[in-house]
């Protein structure tokens, strides 16, 4: 089957059909493993058992800002292509992204009090990380309340584009200002600085969540072809009733 | 084995309560969607209304 292919929703569905068992199985066993390693993982020296905070916290951020990747990446296939199939995308990918940043900024703040003192300071990189939340909330808001869903989709599809320029900002905010967060340590020139004994089961429970965020995308994709199938069959039956009685 | 959490255990375990919670309402979202349009198709089904596109196949 070619990926064009693909692009015909009944195909897609009977793909998805296909790959949805085997990608929630091991998303279920790597989450088991993940977990696992983040318990049995040392505490940090600095602070303490309140690292196991970060296998939490950093692949949900990574995920929130992957989900508007997703749906920028989608908004292109609506905006360029018209292709159904692109909007089906960037409508699923946009209540999990939020999910996901939601996460991000609740353990964000949990994990701040004890370690800064604080829940919360307006610094560059939480702040740009609670605007991606508030442009997740938009988009949906567009997608969800338009009276023509294919205003709003072209609305959503235009907001996803523009909210892009929020993601090298939450990436380099704290390279280009003075922020509270710490800078990169993960991915940057010269290897991470994490031990390995804390990096494994992070890049593990990253890798889960990953699963769980493509599992979840894929299964809403779903539900959203669904849906459109019914809204059209409901324009059908109206169609016809209206035509018996004239 | 538990492992001992510290001074700072209320965080530790509010952060996996929180995103366990998050994570479990995403997925019942999802299936009981799923569900939800499954048992919608199935009425207009059974009531005859068909997709443009299977009645052009017929």
């Amino acid at each position: 089957m070619a990926v064009i292919d693909l692009a015909n929703p009944t195909r897609f569905l009977n793909l998805v059909n296909r790959v949805l068992p085997w990608l929630t199985a091991a998303t279920v066993l790597l989450f088991a493993f993940g977990l696992a390693r983040a318990m049995n993982a040392p505490d940090d020296y600095q602070q303490g058992a309140t690292v196991k905070i970060m296998f939490l916290h950093v692949p949900a951020a990574w995920l929130g800002m992957m989900g508007w990747g997703v749906m920028s990446a989608a908004a292109l296939g609506t905006l360029v292509w018209r292709h159904p199939l692109a909007d089906v995308a960037g409508k699923a990918a946009a209540p999990i992204g939020a999910a996901f940043t939601f996460i991000c900024l609740v353990t964000g703040s949990l994990w701040g009090r004890p370690t800064w003192g604080t829940y919360w300071v307006w610094d560059a990189r939480l702040t740009s990380m609670l605007v991606l939340f508030l442009l997740y909330l938009g988009v949906m808001a567009l997608y969800w309340t338009a009276e023509d869903p294919g205003r709003g989709s072209r609305a959503a599809a235009i907001l996803s584009l523009v909210g892009a320029v929020n993601l090298p900002i939450i990436k380099f905010s704290v390279d280009w200002w003075n922020t509270l967060h710490q800078p990169a340590s993960v991915f940057r020139m010269g290897g991470s600085t994490i031990d390995p004994s804390i990096l494994t089961p992070l890049l593990i429970m990253a890798v889960a969540f990953t699963l769980l965020f493509f599992t979840l995308h894929l299964a809403a994709m779903r539900n959203e072809i669904l849906r459109r199938r019914v809204r059209s069959m409901r324009l059908m039956q109206a169609q016809e009733l209206a035509e018996a009685g004239a | 084995m538990i492992p001992s959490l510290g001074p700072h255990a209320d965080f530790i375990v509010a952060s996996y309560a929180v995103t366990a919670f998050v994570v479990a309402a995403l997925i019942a979202w999802v299936v009981l969607d799923y569900s939800a349009q499954r048992r919608i198709l199935g009425d207009l089904e059974d009531r005859g209304v068909t997709r443009r596109s299977r009645r052009m196949k017929d």
